[in-house]
């Protein structure tokens, strides 16, 4: 190996190390500063109440309701985008012809932004004029029905997440050696068999690695929620990055609405402490 | 083919047609909404537009914003690409060729923070952008989209140089090039596919950034695409011709992108997420 000045090794690494510390490491200190303070930027007020914050979350309804949405919001959404990625994986892998066509298509909802298809959703779910209902035959009143609204809004994540844990999917299908599936079938191993013995467990740290990213990105879903149900029926939508943005800048709460924004980040970092847990007992890919 | 394989293949084939179909289905919805006048839009079936119009293209391209609203994006999006891919190339390189201590515990914490929810640093971002003048300006916009794109970047260009045999590196030293020549003339353009990818993907996320945009901008002085669908003024009734149109048109570089280059989208993000 060439010898290199640590110096120089540094000097390529810093600027954007600085960068991220200036733009995402100070703000979360800053954040957990603010959230210990009584601030309200329309009235001046500024000044420090310790944990009080934290004591008010306990009882805030809304902000129960909110962490149940999104823990409802996370798990179904997280839950239904691996069964269908893996599905839908298995479908696409075996299309040799107009392959480019079919992933150009399938990465389209990914790659439109959420905003777009939030109100792309939001037209189609129309109860009056909207095409679910013409093509289901029957009113369904998606968004004003609270039981309906949250579920309408995991529909939508569903389809525009789902290409990414496909892709990721597809990615482990490929390292799978055509050998061993050969092997299996000589062995005697059906469909289901091969899929059930060889293709899941090979493809098991990859979907925990999914998984990560998808339960970080369902945890702090706001774009979705935001500008497809606006958190309504009654607040039955409402997920915390919802209401913490209602918080710091509709009402100009910047201490309490701090308070629940970190919520997000303690959630966050606790599940992804659970996924690491996971992810040490698998055992290492072939 | 036996019975029983042509049965399989009709399988296959009607699973494509509906993975296909849904994935498509929204986005032809919109597309075929945006050619429907007001008084068909309340009307179903029929499925079709009857008549087609282009009033609402029209309706949308006249409003003096759009033109400003697509200049604001492609100028973030533009600019917070070079600015990650820049100083995220040089990151990535110290990482992975110049192998700096510790590089491990570095690209940890790089994706540690990658995973920081945005609504938790968006307080203080919001106070700080005030006291220094930026809000309503592109440049905090660009400086904190290029902020958050930077971890997918180090990540993915990281694993692009692993990839480059070590002797190319160590042959450019030998042969007299400096560390930052050897960078210049030889890591980066071998590593050009990888450096396209991050490209695209940083692209289409400071594209679709929201929540930054919707705190940051106040005026259409600084309006981004989403920003703008998400606040599409309606008077009374929500226009959603109007709506489609103007998704139709402020997607369409989106779009011709993923078609173009499909391939490497997919390269960049197994490349960002596998290698770890």
């Amino acid at each position: 190996m060439i010898a290199v000045r640590r110096r120089t090794q540094v000097a390529f690494v810093a600027p954007a190390l600085i960068l991220l510390s200036g733009v995402t490491v100070y703000p979360l200190l800053h954040v957990v500063w603010l959230s210990l303070r009584r601030r309200l930027l329309i009235f001046d007020i500024d000044r420090f109440v310790g944990l009080s914050n934290y004591r008010r979350l306990l009882g805030d309804d809304r902000f129960l309701s909110a962490l149940a949405n999104t823990a409802y919001f996370c798990g179904v959404s997280v839950a239904l985008e691996l069964v269908l990625g893996v599905s839908v994986a298995l479908v696409l892998n075996r299309v040799r012809r107009a392959r480019g066509v079919v992933m150009a298509i399938v990465l389209l909802p990914w790659a439109i932004p959420t905003v777009v298809s939030a109100k792309m959703w939001a037209w189609m779910f129309s109860a009056d004029y909207g095409v679910l209902n013409y093509l289901l035959g029957r009113p369904v009143n998606w968004l004003g029905s609270p039981f309906w609204a949250l579920n309408a809004a995991i529909l939508m994540d569903v389809w525009k997440t789902t290409p990414f844990v496909v892709l990721l999917v597809m990615a482990a299908l490929k390292e799978i050696p055509e050998d061993l599936y050969r092997a299996v079938r000589v062995d005697g191993a059906g469909r289901i068999g091969t899929f059930w013995y060889v293709t899941l467990p090979l493809v098991a740290p990859m979907l925990v690695i999914v998984a990560v990213f998808r339960t970080l990105d369902a945890v702090r879903v706001f774009d979705a929620v935001f500008v497809l149900t606006g958190g309504g029926p009654a607040g039955t939508t409402e997920t915390l990055s919802v209401y913490a943005y209602e918080l710091l800048f509709q009402t100009l709460q910047f201490g309490y609405g701090s308070t629940v924004a970190l919520s997000v980040f303690l959630i966050a970092l606790l599940l992804t402490g659970g996924y690491l847990l996971v992810l040490r007992r698998l055992p290492s890919r072939l | 083919m036996t019975l029983h394989e042509g049965g399989l293949w009709g399988l296959r084939v009607s699973a494509l047609v509906l993975v296909v179909g849904f994935a498509i289905g929204p986005i032809a919805w919109q597309l075929i909404t945006s050619f429907k006048t007001d008084a068909a839009l309340v009307r179903l079936p029929p499925f079709w537009p009857e008549p087609w119009t282009t009033a609402n293209y029209e309706a949308v391209v006249q409003e003096p914003s759009l033109l400003r609203v697509l200049m604001n994006t492609l100028i973030v999006a533009g600019c917070s690409t070079a600015c990650s891919l820049v100083l995220g190339a040089c990151a990535a390189f110290s990482l992975s060729v110049l192998r700096i201590r510790g590089a491990q515990w570095i690209l940890a914490g790089v994706l540690a923070v990658s995973m920081f929810p945005p609504i938790a640093t968006v307080s203080p971002l919001y106070l700080v952008v005030r006291f220094l003048g930026l809000r309503d300006s592109l440049l905090a916009l660009i400086l904190l989209d290029s902020t958050f794109a930077l971890p997918l970047g180090i990540w993915v260009m990281a694993n692009f140089f692993r990839n480059l045999p070590p002797e190319v590196y160590a042959a450019a030293r030998v042969d007299g090039c400096s560390v930052s020549g050897a960078f210049v003339r030889v890591v980066l353009p071998l590593s050009a596919p990888g450096l396209f990818a991050t490209a695209i993907l940083v692209f289409i996320f400071a594209w679709n950034e929201f929540l930054l945009a919707l705190t940051i901008t106040v005026t259409t002085a600084s309006r981004t695409v989403p920003v703008a669908i998400a606040m599409f003024p309606g008077l009374h009734e929500i226009p959603w011709g109007e709506i489609a149109a103007a998704s139709i048109v402020m997607t369409t570089p989106i779009v011709v992108l993923v078609f173009f280059f499909q391939r490497r989208i997919i390269e960049g993000l197994t490349m960002g997420s596998v290698k770890g």
